[in-house]
């Protein structure tokens, strides 16, 4: 199973590579230096730096719920690849699984992109930051399945713009990507520690400036989402592919 | 150790108020190509469901290769080759990236990928293909790649799923020549089909399915005689005349059915005396389905 994304990507890895690397690394950009220019320290950091590091996570966002979402969907729908799949002696676990873990894998590799564009721009490597692969590869499994979940219940693609509108989009910029939340009010700060996305931010920033306590409990409740969502998409994709 | 590949006995399967399959029987013999001849909706694509467990019966027993289904589905698949109906090969791969891809589904063994890929091109007759995205193939060549993706695990049985529908007539000969040279080796074949020809030319027997049930069953020939007798005479005319004709020869005790140009009158050949004119011709399998399927598509 895995063997065929892997095949199947050497066709269009281009385009795949562009987008997932290329937005993120312009949203760091442009709130780099944009907002940059206006507020040149946060909570301590480089502007440049506080961003570089936040928008690991948006890359992970990019990388694997929006392919999961879109390539699931037209992977049933309009190819009917796993109908063929199903065929052969795999089941919808082992293929949803395999499906996560090769976006989860991509997620991986892409999450550094926008850390490296931040060490380029002069944030200071350090060891720690070589976990960020691995933090970047548990948030993307969890998306991914989030990805997978959604494309497994919605009724048309047009669906998702309901999914990207309502739940992406208020999750990815509450996350402190752009701006610390501990200025928000109490309940926001709340609701954001439900949000998977900030503890993969806060992640990624402890990793490069220093690891804090509650570090363990944020990779436990990406742990926790990966796992909630990856039996949900199963779920999901069992109801639509098995009559 | 059981001789059927293929056992069904009384599945059900029903998409909220409607029936698809309705108590379907179904024995395929190992060494044997079985037809499932029905018109369009009588439930054929889904019986090939749930063979490879897409679909789960909701009343009923399934056997596939001795294993029961829908329990022990995952060892049938891996024993069984599907093509289906509908084209789900990776567009973007190559031909022979598409067999890989498959090879490895199937657990072929690693030494033995490279022999396989190359024994399915073989009998689909794409070697001079093999480095052919698959959206730049015909028609044809992607139904014949399907079957090849079929057939690279060496399966015991192989599921057809309406293999020449939508083809020029050129090229489902050459489909029926690679299914038939499948059968002569041995392969155990179940196809659906609404083609009665296919049917009549490749299957040992043939189950006609009609509102999810089978209706007959048995080689093409008995099928023929038993249901048609051996000879039919078409009868041409204006409709009016069509409607006297088909009145008059029921009133007489024939059977018969329209063809949309003719009356067909069939098992003529035992009458004496007072027939109709017209033209006389072999009794076939066509007459057996739409006088056990019903003239009306609904």
């Amino acid at each position: 199973m895995l063997v065929r994304e892997i095949i199947n990507y050497s066709s269009y890895w281009r385009s795949a590579t562009f987008s997932s690397t290329v937005e993120p690394t312009i949203y760091l950009l442009a709130f780099g230096f944009g907002f940059g220019s206006l507020v040149s320290k946060i909570g301590g950091y480089d502007y440049v730096q506080f961003v570089g590091t936040g928008t690991v996570a948006t890359a992970v966002l990019f990388s694997s719920a929006f392919p999961a979402m879109f390539g699931t969907f037209v992977k049933y729908q309009f190819q009917r690849t796993y109908d063929a799949i199903l065929a052969a002696p795999v089941d919808t676990e082992e293929l949803v699984t395999a499906e996560a873990l090769w976006m989860a894998t991509r997620a991986g590799i892409y999450g550094c992109v926008p850390m490296l564009v931040a060490i380029a721009f002069g944030l200071d490597p350090r060891f720690a930051m070589l976990v960020v692969p691995l933090i970047a590869f548990l948030a993307g499994l969890g998306w991914a399945c989030f990805g997978i979940a959604v494309a497994g219940f919605a009724k048309s693609i047009e669906n998702f713009s309901y999914i990207v509108s309502a739940v992406l989009t208020p999750l990815f910029l509450v996350a402190g990507t752009f701006f610390p939340l501990d200025r928000l009010p109490h309940w926001a700060r709340v609701l954001a520690e439900l949000n998977p996305l900030h503890h993969c931010v806060e992640l990624v920033r402890h990793a490069a400036f220093g690891w804090h306590a509650t570090d363990p409990l944020r990779v436990g409740a990406l742990a926790l989402f990966a796992l909630i969502v990856w039996r949900v998409a199963i779920y999901a994709m069992q109801r639509k592919l098995v009559d | 150790m059981n001789e059927l590949a293929i056992r069904i006995r009384g599945a059900v399967k029903r998409y909220g108020p409607i029936t698809a399959v309705n108590g379907l029987d179904l024995a395929v013999p190992y060494g044997t190509c079985v037809g499932l001849l029905g018109p369009n909706g009588a439930g054929k694509s889904t019986t090939m469901k749930l063979l490879t467990a897409q679909a789960i019966a909701d009343e009923g027993e399934i056997e596939v290769l001795g294993f029961a289904l829908p329990e022990e589905s995952k060892q049938a698949r891996a024993e069984c080759g599907v093509s289906p109906q509908l084209d789900n090969l990776d567009v973007t791969l190559t031909v022979e990236q598409n067999l890989l891809v498959f090879a490895h589904l199937y657990r072929v063994g690693r030494h033995e990928r490279r022999a396989a890929i190359e024994r399915s091109l073989e009998i689909a007759n794409l070697k001079d293909r093999r480095d052919s995205r698959v959206d730049k193939l015909s028609g044809g060549m992607r139904r014949r790649l399907l079957i090849a993706r079929a057939l690279v695990h060496r399966p015991r049985l192989l599921l057809l799923d309406e293999p020449t529908v939508g083809l020029d007539p050129q090229v489902r000969q050459e489909l029926w020549a690679l299914i038939d040279a499948l059968r002569a080796e041995g392969t155990t074949i179940l196809m659906s089909t609404h083609y009665i020809e296919e049917a009549q030319r490749l299957c040992d027997t043939v189950l006609i399915v009609s509102h999810g049930r089978g209706v007959a069953a048995g080689p093409p020939a008995e099928l023929v005689a038993e249901h048609a007798g051996r000879e039919a005479l078409e009868v041409y005319g204006p409709p009016d005349k069509l409607a006297e004709t088909e009145a008059a020869a029921r009133a007489a005790g024939f059977r018969t059915r329209r063809t949309g140009t003719s009356v067909s009158i069939l098992g003529i050949d035992g009458a004496a005396g007072d027939v109709p004119q017209g033209e006389r011709r072999p009794a076939n399998l066509e007459d057996v389905f739409v006088l056990l399927t019903g003239e009306q598509i609904d």
